[in-house]
């Protein structure tokens, strides 16, 4: 799968004009510019939203190479599901669940980007639905950045988000978002996967709004 | 009102290119990089064009322009307001009721003219529905500050704002067919008396109104700023049913109340430790930021106009 069909690009377009009258979304580049090599873009998860406000902040060409991470299990269930997965959005699917998989989800994400896609990536795994601001990091993104060190790793703080659309709600609350994109980072050499893994998460998290819940 | 129409429209195309012609001499004799304040009036200058526009297109389809140009600068300011209130998932159905329900309902109302509901549908109907909805989620968990937050979004982004395309409805014998004119008349001052405030603000400006609030709001700016637009205003008479006397009066009032939405503005923004309310305006900022004079301006001038005139 090397760059985005027809409909892909159309739907994406559409989405994004979607997204920017219900969220009037605002990119903030906070440590990086809208243009770089390749990227995984990593994010805070609370919305089924959250991949759309990114992709609605990257540039045309660059929103046309990236693909969004998405759990299998939610995605391949019903045919409705597997068609926006699959035609109408550009997604890289992978299997959460550890027992029944049958493909390695790093596998499948390597691959992706060796075809020359950039990731939208939510390493907490699952969407945040705790008053946490963001939970703890699964080591997903740590082994993508040990198997490809030469990708950026670009922190994506999104705001708001999660109030316009939370978990179950089918209508969006008109709310304005911006996605904070922060200074990519790398793994050092020879650094520990925990200590890696805290400090992406610890720069996602210097990216949020303050405690009081106002905009910076 | 073609005539009136033309006149006026031409007028502000004028002053704009004024504004523009100024601000390209200051930025060419200004040292590069041109200084910050230099940058904000060019930008200003440039979103005023923008909005001058908008506002021409929106009256040039009459009456249900204006009402769907006011309908989506509701929308945008309460979509800001919002924003900066804490809600809870729980206020849901509010806040979804209040943008695709109230802001509808509301300018239906006004496009229909029926002054009995319009006027009463949010502080009789809309407020005694929201707490209930909000009671009927179950979470009261900071319940009276959640209500009231939003109940006061509503009041200001749209009962207050709808009072702007409602002048168009009003019934003044001898000025049939000209309620637009009397829109313009008072978009023109307030949003004229804003911009005049900040030019007798940035050229006198020494003594602070409210330093509290705003570092930006001086008693040079705000007398200078009310007179100057209240003089304009007089000289706007043509536009209105109104003697050139009235129509400097009225207009003073409706500066001397978007002086205290803009201070009112500034205080809530202060509390959530914002500067503006959005970035919708390149330069001026948010909606709000610039619609916050014509929401305290607008249901005041209504009303006493309707009182005195019909």
């Amino acid at each position: 799968m090397s760059g985005a069909s027809l409909l892909q690009r159309a739907s994406a377009a559409v989405l994004a004009v979607f997204a920017r009258a219900v969220t009037g979304v605002r990119p903030i580049w906070a440590g990086t510019s809208p243009n770089g090599p390749l990227r995984i873009y990593f994010a805070n998860h609370a919305s089924h939203g959250d991949f759309i406000l990114v992709s609605t902040c990257l540039h045309p060409a660059e929103r046309g190479r990236t693909a969004a991470v998405a759990g299998a299990d939610y995605w391949n269930a019903g045919r409705v599901r597997r068609f926006i997965a699959s035609r109408l959005l550009r997604t890289v699917l992978v299997e959460r669940n550890w027992v029944e998989r049958r493909a390695d989800p790093l596998a499948v994400m390597l691959a992706a980007l060796d075809a020359g896609e950039s990731l939208i990536f939510f390493p907490e795994g699952t969407r945040n639905m705790t008053e946490e601001p963001l939970l703890r990091f699964r080591s997903g993104l740590y082994n993508l950045a040990a198997a490809r060190p030469q990708v950026e790793l670009v922190p994506c703080w999104i705001e708001n988000m999660s109030r316009v659309l939370p978990k179950g709600a089918f209508l969006p609350v008109p709310l304005l978002c911006r996605v904070v994109f922060g200074a990519p980072l790398k793994l050092e050499a020879g650094e520990d996967r925990k200590v890696f893994l805290d400090r992406a998460r610890a720069a996602l998290l210097a990216l949020a709004p303050r405690k009081d819940g106002t905009p910076q | 009102m073609t005539d009136d129409t033309t006149c006026l429209f031409l007028g502000l195309v004028a002053v704009l290119t004024v504004a523009s012609l100024v601000a390209a001499i200051l930025s060419w004799r200004s040292p590069k990089p041109l200084p910050s304040t230099l940058d904000n009036l060019n930008a200003r200058i440039k979103a005023w064009w923008i909005m001058v526009a908008g506002i021409s297109l929106a009256f040039l389809f009459g009456k249900g322009g204006v009402i769907l140009l006011f309908a989506f600068v509701s929308f945008a300011a309460l979509r800001e307001y919002v924003t900066l209130t804490n809600t809870r998932r729980a206020d849901r159905w509010t806040l979804l009721g209040m943008f695709l329900i109230v802001i509808p309902v509301q300018y239906y109302l006004i496009w229909i003219d029926w002054y009995g509901l319009y006027s009463i549908f949010i502080p009789v109907y809309c407020f005694l529905a929201m707490p209930a909805i909000t009671a009927l989620r179950g979470d009261t968990s900071r319940f009276l500050e959640r209500v009231s937050e939003q109940q006061w979004g509503i009041m200001l982004s749209v009962y207050c704002l709808s009072h702007v395309p409602a002048l168009v409805t009003l019934p003044i014998p001898g000025n049939e067919g000209r309620g637009l004119l009397l829109i313009a008349f008072l978009i023109a001052t307030v949003q004229g008396s804003d911009v005049l405030q900040y030019i007798f603000g940035k050229l006198f400006g020494r003594h602070k109104v409210a330093p509290a609030i705003s570092p930006s709001k001086t008693w040079e700016g705000l007398i200078g700023g009310i007179a100057s637009a209240s003089l304009m205003g007089a000289g706007l008479y043509w536009l209105t049913p109104f003697s050139p006397l009235e129509a400097g009066v009225l207009a003073a009032l409706a500066c001397i109340m978007g002086f205290f939405g803009g201070l009112v503005a500034s205080a809530i923004k202060r509390d959530r430790g914002v500067k503006d309310w959005g970035h919708m305006i390149e330069g001026h900022g948010g909606m709000l930021d610039r619609a916050d004079s014509l929401v305290f301006a607008a249901p005041v001038f209504f009303h006493i106009v309707r009182y005195a005139w019909t």
